[in-house]
């Protein structure tokens, strides 16, 4: 039990992480596909940010109140990576709508069946 | 924030899926702020439930809006996910446990950041002063990958404007 | 889009301001506070494009014309860039901004500031385009069935 309460952030990390995978790898649908990839992209931020965590300290903005602070380089890391998230994944809508024009659907079994043809 | 997880897996109206993705980004910020990332806390609800989340809808608006129900048996994927859960949930065992200060992911560079940054960049705020100053490379490359991101898009969504208007013209002369 | 509601036109006029006081603020207290370049160009994005949802696209494209936007998103990345290359001329390492100021100190807050800046320009208008890309799109795609027919 203590050693689950420990590493407490990793469960919840990995069970994220494995809701994401599901959706993007058992939907067809390539929206639903691209909100599965966001969520599996938010476990890997908590992956980064939950170590960094310091029981008892605080925010990394220095006052003279606190002596103790939580470790600011994956703050860096992961608010560049939210950033390029969202680009990434406008590039992934643009994606689907150019799709959606070419063949009129975006399930990925359709598109493959029209490929076939 | 489990329970929209399973929310967005289970519902096949895409607008359910897509405002449950957003509230699922904002519990995330909320969690952000309790790891004392108040910075990144601020990023993620503007644009993971902000941004994201207009942009989706905005697709929506030019796709189907059903999910068609599904094809294949879940049980492959879902074999494959459970195995991937097992063996991560191997590699934590190894990780240092949660909120210590002595973990090697605190002791690297971080306490420098700390001691130091106020002193060499006049700066407070020590995300602000990392994110600009000592890894000033990053974030360059990083401004440049959402630059491209945006070309990309721009190129994507506006080329095809006037391919298409070709195309009728074609058709327009076939006939 | 909502045109025919008065209250939400009422309303996002007096929220718009505020919406852009405040992404400039988070902007220039970035230093002190949380903030910076990333969400004070995401939130004045998003007060744009609030605009845009309630008046429709093409009333955003006048306060935000999209030439302008077109031309900001390369600026941004030059004036980081730029940054970096003026400092070379003060004989400093690349993206080393000690030699801005009278001392290092307020040479490398200079320095923050001018690169959040650069942030700041790219984050807002690549926002700003994907949006009216997309939704342009939606605006455009009836009378193009119009025309398919």
């Amino acid at each position: 039990m203590s050693l689950i309460l420990a590493s407490i952030n990793y469960w919840v990390t990995i069970i994220l992480m494995i809701g994401g995978l599901y959706i993007v790898v058992a939907h067809g649908n390539m929206v639903k596909k691209l909100v599965g990839l966001g969520i599996f992209q938010t476990s890997v931020y908590l992956l980064f940010l939950s170590p960094g965590k310091i029981l008892g300290g605080t925010a990394p903005i220095i006052s003279e109140k606190f002596e103790v602070y939580s470790n600011p380089l994956p703050h860096v890391l992961i608010l560049t990576a939210i950033v390029v998230g969202v680009a990434t994944i406008a590039l992934g809508m643009a994606l689907v709508v150019r799709i959606n024009e070419a063949y009129g659907t975006i399930e990925d079994d359709e598109v493959h069946e029209m490929e076939q043809e | 924030m489990v329970a929209a997880v399973i929310g967005v897996i289970r519902s096949r109206n895409l607008f359910v899926v897509v405002i449950l993705g957003g509230i699922y980004s904002f519990l995330m910020a909320t969690v952000m702020v309790a790891l004392d990332a108040v910075d990144v806390a601020m990023t993620e609800a503007a644009v993971g439930a902000g941004m994201s989340t207009v942009l989706l809808l905005a697709v929506l608006g030019l796709v189907k809006t059903r999910e068609a129900p599904l094809r294949h048996s879940p049980f492959i994927p879902l074999l494959v996910c459970f195995l991937t859960g097992a063996v991560l949930i191997y590699g934590t065992l190894d990780l240092p446990p949660f909120g210590r200060q002595d973990t090697p992911t605190n002791q690297h560079v971080a306490p420098y950041y700390i001691k130091n940054s106020v002193k060499e960049t006049g700066s407070p705020n020590i995300v602000t002063a990392v994110l600009a100053s000592y890894r000033g490379y990053d974030t360059l490359g990083e401004t440049t990958v959402i630059f491209t991101g945006g070309i990309g898009v721009l190129i994507l969504l506006s080329t095809s404007r006037r391919r298409r208007e070709k195309q009728s013209s074609k058709k327009d002369s076939l006939t | 889009m909502i045109r025919d509601t008065i209250i939400l036109r009422v309303v996002i006029k007096l929220l718009l301001p505020a919406i852009l006081l405040f992404a400039l603020y988070v902007q220039f207290h970035g230093d002190y506070g949380p903030g910076g370049g990333f969400q004070a160009g995401v939130a004045a994005a998003a007060a744009i494009i609030l605009y845009g949802l309630v008046f429709g696209v093409s009333a955003a494209r006048k306060i935000m014309p999209q030439k302008l936007l077109f031309s900001l998103i390369p600026i941004g990345v030059l004036v980081f860039s730029g940054t970096g290359i003026v400092s070379w001329f003060f004989g400093a390492n690349y993206l080393d901004y000690s030699p801005f100021g009278s001392d290092s100190k307020s040479g490398q807050h200079l320095g923050i500031l001018i690169v959040e800046l650069g942030v700041f320009i790219t984050v807002f208008s690549t926002m700003l385009a994907i949006f009216y890309s997309f939704a342009g799109r939606s605006e455009a795609l009836p009378s193009n069935l119009e025309n398919d027919k």
